[in-house]
């Protein structure tokens, strides 16, 4: 370096501390920006829902205080119990359904389809949805589901039901089909992504050994595919359970998870009530995502 | 080439059938705000037209359409060109060991999983409290960032663990210096996946709902606009309005991955200019 007048003086030690400190330095400022978006929007919301939660509310207004009434409110009623029942029934059921779709096709695309070219192709087919409104998503399935839609006149034309079912639309059955349609695709992704990096050879060396294809299935790439797995499974399991817009809509306001309850109370102006529903949601949500964590960690696998 | 077992049969029909089902419902309501004017929200079509179509286009009685339309398009460039040079300076960032990286990953990991709804509301209280106005430029501006910028960085995260850093020794050989080294040698090869970002930030913006709730104030953004509409609109105009933003959707994201495309092909056909001189 050209402003290193003295290169002997500079022991390996101090120029290795010296680059060590501007990389830091370079580091620190690169970050700063996302620093300053996640300080502000992030960890500041955070702390200021965690304050209010220990307010007051009047009906029309909410003020400083030091109380445990929102959480003995929110603890002592059973509509909590059941409501986060209900959450984690929601999340359950769209993972299962979401992981055997979504493992099913990324396992078509990555060891089924040959050509690269149809694999980019298909694989961005199943991505499109993705960048698109899910509020649109949700209010197609209105055609389909409803009275006269149809799902019940072709189940009436096949003589399947004699009259129009009612419980396809504006019911758990709708919920969990559009959580399903909606996030199905976060499955995919990081295991299409996972399933691309096995080394082809291995599962050559397997067939060689005499395995059958279900045995390579189980034995060589479920095992392999597993960080994706949980990647997917991650994101699905806190979309559901952070909800609330599909819940309302699909069920036609009949249904209730955690995320409901939190904005029926912001509707209300009940914000310190809010508040503790909300900070009682994050820590669920926070120990859900660290026994998934345990398994797989996702810095390695990006 | 080998035939192809009968798994691979059932596979393909059964990509095939997730696909209808992801398709499906667009196309169905595609088809039906082709309504006739007497038609209702289901089939039977009764009669074909553009009834509603052109309702969206006179008919205020429906809402502020155009003027969200506006705002979730601003919204959408101005978080996307945001999220592209946070997400690039970050991930220049995080190639180093700097103070607190863990801390800002695992943030920005928290970033991603949090409920939307916690975003809003604590930005909604926050703004509240300090006495500022909640507004879609500002507070949730920065709402939407929380949710764009994790999937930019995990972009970049995974373009910079597979980048070859010769490149850049090779730049450093040559005298170029940290800016230089930078703007010719990594921006360059890091462009096609910048695209990519850039799509994220866009349309994440564009469609969102649960962080802009609390946070756009008094001007709705089109998302918000069109889930007032669930609420008191029982004619096709929604499916018109649906079909109209679904269809600029796919057009924006045909124009990115399209010169995602050529972008590559352009700098394959670039590649190595070895033996050509110096220009």
């Amino acid at each position: 370096m050209s402003s290193n007048a003295n290169p002997s003086a500079a022991s390996p030690s101090a120029s290795e501390r010296r680059a060590r400190l501007i990389a830091g330095v370079s580091g620190l400022m690169l970050s700063a920006p996302i620093w300053a978006v996640l300080l502000f929007f992030l960890v500041l919301p955070i702390c200021m829902i965690v304050v209010v939660s220990f307010w007051s509310a009047t009906e029309f207004s909410f003020y400083p205080d030091f109380n445990l009434e929102n959480y003995e409110f929110l603890f002592g009623s059973s509509v909590t119990y059941t409501v986060f029942l209900n959450t984690f029934i929601y999340a359950g059921l769209t993972w299962v359904f979401t992981l055997t779709i979504g493992f099913t096709v990324a396992y078509f695309l990555a060891f089924h389809v040959r050509s690269q070219t149809w694999q980019i192709a298909l694989f961005l087919l199943c991505t499109i949805p993705f960048w698109t409104s899910n509020i649109i998503r949700m209010i197609s399935w209105i055609p389909f589901l409803g009275r006269n839609g149809i799902a019940n006149s072709t189940l009436i034309s096949w003589g399947v039901i004699d009259e129009p079912v009612e419980w396809l639309l504006f019911s758990d059955f709708a919920v969990v089909l559009a959580f399903v349609h909606l996030y199905t695709l976060f499955m995919v992704v990081p295991i299409f992504n996972t399933m691309m990096r096995i080394d082809k050879g291995l599962i050559e060396a397997a067939r060689d050994a005499g395995a059958s294809g279900f045995q390579i299935l189980v034995n060589v790439i479920i095992p392999l595919t597993k960080p994706g797995i949980m990647i997917g499974s991650i994101f699905v399991v806190t979309l559901v359970m952070g909800d609330f817009i599909t819940v309302r809509f699909m069920s036609g306001s009949q249904s209730a998870n955690v995320g409901r309850l939190i904005s029926n109370d912001v509707g209300l102006l009940a914000y310190p009530s809010a508040s503790a529903t909300a900070v009682v949601l994050l820590a669920t949500v926070l120990i859900t995502i660290g026994i998934m964590l345990r398994f797989v960690d996702i810095r390695k696998e990006l | 080439m080998e035939p192809r077992p009968t798994s691979f049969y059932v596979l393909a029909v059964f990509f095939g059938l997730f696909l209808l089902f992801l398709y499906g419902p667009t196309i169905t309501i595609a088809i039906l705000s082709f309504q006739g004017p007497q038609g209702g929200l289901t089939f039977p079509m009764n009669g074909v037209s553009t009834h509603w179509f052109v309702d969206l286009f006179e008919q205020q009685a429906v809402g502020d359409i155009w003027g969200s339309f506006g705002r979730s398009f601003a919204l959408g460039l101005m978080v996307m060109v945001t999220t592209v040079v946070v997400s690039v300076m970050g991930g220049l960032a995080f190639r180093k060991r700097f103070p607190g990286s863990t801390l800002l990953f695992y943030l920005v990991i928290t970033s991603l999983i949090i409920p939307s709804i916690l975003i809003s509301l604590g930005v909604g209280l926050i703004f509240n409290r300090l006495g500022l106005d909640v507004h879609w430029t500002t507070s949730g501006f920065g709402s939407q960032l929380t949710w764009t910028l994790p999937f930019g960085l995990l972009i970049m995260f995974a373009v910079f663990n597979r980048f070859d850093k010769s490149y850049e020794e090779a730049a450093r050989d040559q005298g170029a210096n940290a800016w230089q080294t930078v703007r010719y040698v990594v921006l360059p090869i890091i462009a096609p996946s910048l695209i990519g970002v850039a799509l994220f930030g866009f349309t994440l913006s564009y469609d969102e709902f649960a962080r802009t709730l609390l946070t756009a104030g008094s001007y709705n953004t089109l998302p918000l606009e069109i889930f007032g509409m669930t609420t008191n609109v029982t004619t096709p105009v929604i499916y018109a309005l649906g079909t109209l933003t679904t269809a600029f959707s796919f057009l924006i994201v045909g124009v990115f991955i399209g010169t995602a495309i050529l972008a590559t092909r352009r700098r394959a056909k670039q590649a190595s200019d070895a033996g050509k001189g110096m220009v």
